[in-house]
């Protein structure tokens, strides 16, 4: 991304589009990702709740998928998981 | 009037001598003066020597320092002639108008003054009749006016009854009132 | 109609301050500035101006809920003086950075210590670098038309930026002088409603304040705020002009006292200038073309009206009200020297260190700095380049 301009940003350092944190992909900060093992999760959403980074897509009160554009794989979901259902996993080089 | 008169206060801490100059200044104002009045500020309290000052101009005033050779000097205590040089900086023709019992000669002599004019009224006196307590700054500012005819007597009631009147009852004002124009009919010197 | 009064500085800057009517008054007393927030109190106590009044437990937090309640979308206003300043020091830059058009009477005081609570301007010309303007003022009525066109000038969509008005500690703060109070309508059209495009408020269109600007923006946003700085140059003029319709005094950058043939010219600010405008009086009189220079600007800097204005002198000198410790003189004499630096032909400048922690300056003192320009005038040689005025050897 190009960065503007003195004369082409908001004064102030004021940031007018709500939620823009998303426009950052902080998904390639991962080394390890969060696999999600569906037979073995029971949806109690404890890693919707811990997620640092909203990176638990849930829909009707059920674990949908994992955000992995934004997750930086802290492993947080991993190690709050009740059930052991989310192993992380090494992320492969693609050469 | 000169074009510009300045006027030195002394007095000790809670006897009004800042009041009187925002109100000989206020009072001037009315009869279309350009003025300045402001007090000396220090560590002083109750009881400590003091000072203030008034300037009354026929133009606006241009100056910011301290006044150092006054026109005219009033001293609210004549306990403060044995501790403060009243005549400091006082020019040849100048006035000085005191608060005491005694005449003008004994307090030339006092001062070992023989230029300018000295005047004294026993404000304390008027003050305790009138006001039944020793507030002699009213008075005073009677007096001075008497001395040195800087603006009528009635303007000096109006500034007295505008100022007063959001803080003090009708009868400390009416009080004040009266001793301003007895100390104005009282006043002597020469 | 204007009415007369009789009024201190302090009592006038609160007035104004009334008639402006802000959203926000957030702010903490301080000696020589208390008058200031003691009327404000009372005003709002009988129900004179319907601002909300912060009683805040310090300075710090005084910025602090003016820079909250401006980024809301409300006028917001507060006061103070030396250390007070001193203590709300990370806001002040935090005010400017944000672009938010907060006015602040500072009642100068000396910046302590030992302590001290008479007048210099070693307060307000420590915050020259914080991004905010400062408008200094020469009398009482110079305070009053200061703080209602500060107002414009901040709000103005070109500016955005805060504003102080600066008053001399006592020497104007505790004075009775003659001022002339417009009527409350006048001032109320005349500084209008204050409408921040970005309140935080404003649910329909949200906004981030404050966020982490590191070495990919934070640049640009200062650079802005050096625009902004160059653009008021201008608006204070415009706002200046306007000012004049309603009240009859208009306002410049400087101000330029029988400067038209002068040849030594004192150039000063604050309430000094008035002292100085007497001493030029008794000096025309004998025949002595003298002049003053009065910066009512003194940020942004008015560096071209200045060059202008001392095209054809032939010795200046520069009274500072505050040292600038290890530097080559005051704060005023560097601004202005280095401004004058382009000029083909050198002028003679020297510097006056004076007035620090509310030592008397007088006339006699003045005449004795234009006694000095002659003698430079005449030999072409400075043999001091900074001295002190009123200092004991």
């Amino acid at each position: 991304m190009k960065e503007k301009g003195w004369k082409d940003i908001p004064i102030g350092g004021l940031i007018l589009e709500p939620g823009n944190a998303k426009n950052y992909k902080t998904g390639s900060w991962r080394t390890f990702k969060p696999v999600r093992d569906e037979e073995k999760c029971t949806h109690c959403l404890l890693c919707w709740i811990y997620c640092p980074d909203s990176s638990i897509i849930v829909e009707d009160g059920k674990i949908k998928n994992i955000d992995y554009e934004h997750c930086k794989g802290c492993g947080i979901c991993s190690v709050q998981c009740p059930v052991d259902a989310i192993k992380m996993v090494e992320e492969v080089k693609e050469e | 009037m000169d074009r510009m008169i300045e006027i030195r206060w002394h007095g000790r801490g809670g006897q009004g001598a800042k009041t009187a100059a925002l109100i000989l200044a206020e009072a001037a104002l009315k009869e279309g003066k350009y003025v300045q009045a402001f007090p000396e500020y220090g560590p002083e309290r109750m009881g400590a020597p003091m000072q203030s000052f008034t300037r009354i101009s026929e133009v606006p005033i241009k100056l910011h320092s301290h006044i150092t050779n006054p026109s005219a000097v009033v001293v609210l205590d004549s306990t403060l002639l044995d501790m403060v040089d009243v005549t400091e900086g006082l020019p040849e023709e100048g006035i000085i108008l005191v608060n005491t019992s005694r005449t003008s000669p004994q307090v030339r002599e006092k001062l070992n003054f023989n230029r300018g004019k000295v005047y004294t009224v026993d404000a304390t006196s008027i003050s305790l009749s009138a006001l039944e307590r020793n507030l002699p700054n009213i008075p005073m500012l009677g007096a001075l006016i008497k001395a040195t005819n800087l603006l009528k007597i009635e303007t000096a009631v109006i500034s007295i009854k505008e100022k007063m009147g959001k803080k003090f009852a009708s009868r400390i004002i009416e009080g004040n009132v009266e001793a301003l124009k007895r100390a104005y009919e009282e006043v002597k010197g020469e | 109609m204007a009415r007369v009064v009789g009024l201190t500085g302090d009592e006038v800057a609160a007035e104004a301050i009334r008639q402006i009517n802000p959203d926000v008054i957030a702010a903490y007393p301080i000696t020589p500035q208390t008058e200031i927030v003691q009327r404000l109190s009372q005003f709002v106590a009988d129900g004179l101006i319907s601002a909300e009044m912060v009683r805040v437990e310090s300075e710090h937090s005084a910025m602090s809920a003016c820079v909250g309640a401006s980024a809301s979308g409300a006028r917001a206003m507060t006061a103070t003086s030396a250390n007070g300043l001193a203590l709300m020091w990370e806001i002040v830059y935090i005010a400017a950075s944000l672009r938010l058009p907060i006015v602040m009477p500072v009642v100068n005081r000396a910046l302590s210590g030992p302590i001290n609570i008479h007048c210099d301007h070693s307060d307000s010309m420590g915050a020259r670098d914080s991004g905010w303007i400062q408008l200094y003022s020469e009398n009482c009525q110079e305070i009053y038309d200061n703080l209602i066109q500060a107002v414009v000038i901040a709000e103005n969509k070109e500016v955005l930026l805060p504003v102080m008005v600066t008053l001399d500690g006592f020497v104007l703060s505790h004075a009775m002088e003659r001022v002339e109070i417009l009527e409350d309508e006048e001032v109320k059209n005349f500084v209008g409603e204050y409408k921040n495009p970005h309140s935080l408020l404003d649910l329909n269109n949200p906004v981030t304040y404050g966020p982490l600007d590191l070495y990919d923006y934070y640049f640009e946003h200062k650079r802005q705020q050096v625009e902004a700085m160059e653009k008021a140059l201008r608006v204070i003029q415009g706002v200046g002009k306007q000012f004049a319709k309603i009240s009859g005094r208009s306002y410049g950058l400087i101000e330029e006292y029988r400067l038209e043939d002068a040849e030594l010219v004192v150039i000063a600010l604050g309430s000094t200038a008035g002292t100085i405008k007497e001493a030029v009086d008794e000096l025309r009189e004998e025949g002595v073309k003298a002049g003053l220079l009065k910066i009512r600007c003194f940020r942004p800097f008015p560096g071209r009206e200045i060059n202008e204005a001392l095209k054809k002198v032939e010795a200046v000198a520069i009274l500072d009200r505050s040292a600038s410790f290890g530097a080559e003189g005051g704060p005023v004499f560097l601004e202005v020297r280095s401004s004058l630096f382009e000029k083909t032909e050198r002028i003679p400048i020297i510097n006056y260190i004076y007035g620090l922690g509310g030592r008397d300056i007088k006339v006699e003192e003045i005449k004795g700095v234009y006694q000095t320009l002659q003698r430079i005038a005449r030999t072409k040689r400075v043999e001091k380049r900074v001295d002190y005025l009123g200092v004991r050897e």
